[in-house]
């Protein structure tokens, strides 16, 4: 247990890590018959794989990794669309940072702008937003992008531009939900999933209630995690004990950051200015009821999509994956990042051709970085 | 960009639109409190924030943002935000 050592508080984390083997024992789960958890948020495998906790709890706890990385399950379609917002004359494309070595088609939106467009990294859609008011001669379009925890940056950004009546922004809008694909997958028969680690951010806004329906309708236990190694260990241990005693609820380990009912400001921008679109493709998992959102018609002067007639405004468009690549598997956790027969060799962090290994919080980058799992090396 | 960083709210810069200057490790930064302006905006100055892409979401305890902030160094994503926010700056300068 070497690695314990790098806690904060490696006292609290060795103890965590006894009685996680012991309800393991207890429930009676072993390498050849674990128990799998699912961490929803890309955030929660980067840490699991920086502490090395995949290492440190027994083999008969098995880490799924979930499709909580925004990065990870951008479709190559979408990608291609902000390029090609991105080549119109006078635009400004804004982005945040992750997005720009997402492959697309032919060429990602960093390479897009080594080809000449304006494509600004920002921070914040605030920073898009001011970008405007300096060039009122511009168009400046802002990919909104992210799960619930950007969704209402996005929302409060076109409240704001309309109250300044500023006409020359806009938001090309990509958010997506949590739930829709986490019932997604618990609807795949081929999936075995007996709990969720839940990413605690997105509750910081959206509160434990959304996720009800995973511990009413699939009787699978679900708890709320802070991302701090110590918070992982202990949302394992909880997840754990609930399985033992054969329950099922939503628990919130993050209660000092997490309100039971979520951030109402951002709830409120959110039902505001967007609405959920019919279905939106997941890379990896294709088509997902409900699971994007949209910019509703009254904001339709701020919606990129409504404004230049591209998106899935304009149909969508489905584009296969590259040739040889396995990110669908890996993202429904069929297979390890291993192996597929690219990853290390056709794609590295450095020269991604799957989007799971473009961003620290994608399974594959995170294996890549460090070396993952019993399944490359023994455990210590 | 999904994880937040914690900062302090130094000062109120522009009250119509709610926004405030942050000292986030030591950066200083303009977020916008909408999120967390449930009373006077004056109240908040002092307090610490965990800050998604510019906007306040959560008021937490000075305790609870040293311990986030040592979660995101040890994961590089304290750094990465830094980096997200200076190249912000520049974007707004034109100069990348
Ligand atoms: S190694 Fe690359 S191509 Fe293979 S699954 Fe991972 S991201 Fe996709």
């Amino acid at each position: 247990m070497k690695y314990a050592e790098e806690f904060r508080d490696p006292k609290a984390a060795r103890a965590l890590l006894a009685r996680i083997a012991a309800v393991t024992d207890e429930i009676g789960a072993t390498a050849e018959n674990p128990v799998h958890i699912m961490e929803i948020c890309g955030g929660h495998t980067h840490a699991i794989f920086r502490y090395g906790l995949d290492k440190l709890t027994p083999p008969g706890v098995e880490f799924i990794h979930g499709p909580g990385c925004p990065v990870c399950v951008l479709p190559m379609a979408r990608v291609d669309e902000c390029i090609q917002l991105a080549e119109r004359p006078g635009v400004i494309f804004t982005t945040f940072g992750d997005a720009m070595r997402v492959p697309g088609t032919s060429r990602s939106l960093m390479q897009a702008k080594a080809d000449g467009c304006d494509i600004r990294m920002v921070y914040s859609p605030l920073d898009a937003l001011e970008l405007a008011r300096r060039n009122p001669d511009r168009e400046v379009v802002f990919f909104g992008l992210g799960f619930e925890t950007t969704t209402p940056s996005t929302a409060l950004s076109i409240q704001q531009a309309a109250r300044e009546g500023l006409g020359n922004f806009s938001v090309f809008c990509n958010h997506i939900l949590v739930p829709p694909p986490i019932k997604a997958l618990l609807d795949d028969p081929h999936m075995i999933l007996d709990g969720f680690v839940g990413p605690g951010h997105v509750s910081m806004v959206i509160g434990i209630h959304p996720y009800d329906f995973i511990a009413r309708d699939y009787g699978k236990p679900i708890v709320v995690a802070g991302f701090e190694p110590l918070d992982l260990l202990q949302s394992v241990l909880m997840v754990l004990e609930q399985i033992r005693d054969g329950r099922a609820a939503v628990e919130n380990q993050y209660a000092r950051v997490v309100p039971e009912h979520g951030n109402p400001v951002s709830i409120a921008a959110m039902a505001d200015v967007y609405e959920p679109r019919p279905s939106f493709e997941w890379r990896g998992l294709g088509e997902i009821d409900a699971s994007g959102l949209r910019i509703r018609a009254r904001y339709s002067a701020w919606d990129a999509e409504a404004k230049f007639g591209i998106g899935y405004a304009a149909g969508a468009r489905v584009v296969p994956e590259q040739e040889g690549c396995a990110c669908g598997q890996v993202m429904t956790g069929r297979i390890k990042p291993t192996a597929c027969p690219m990853f290390g060799t056709g794609c590295t962090p450095e020269m991604p051709l799957g989007a799971l290994m473009v961003s620290s919080e994608g399974a594959c980058a995170a294996y890549y970085q460090y070396g993952g799992a019993r399944a490359v090396e023994p455990a210590e | 960009m999904c994880l937040g960083i914690p900062g302090q709210i130094v000062a109120i810069t522009d009250p119509a639109r709610q926004m405030a200057m942050a000292d986030i490790s030591g950066v200083r930064r303009a977020v916008s409190l909408a999120p967390v302006a449930t009373g006077p905006l004056e109240a908040l100055v002092g307090s610490w924030c965990l800050i998604h892409v510019g906007f306040a979401m959560a008021v937490i305890d000075e305790a609870e943002a040293a311990a986030t902030l040592e979660a995101l160094r040890g994961l590089g994503e304290a750094q990465e935000t830094l980096e997200a926010m200076a190249a912000g700056a520049a974007a707004l300068e034109g100069t990348a």
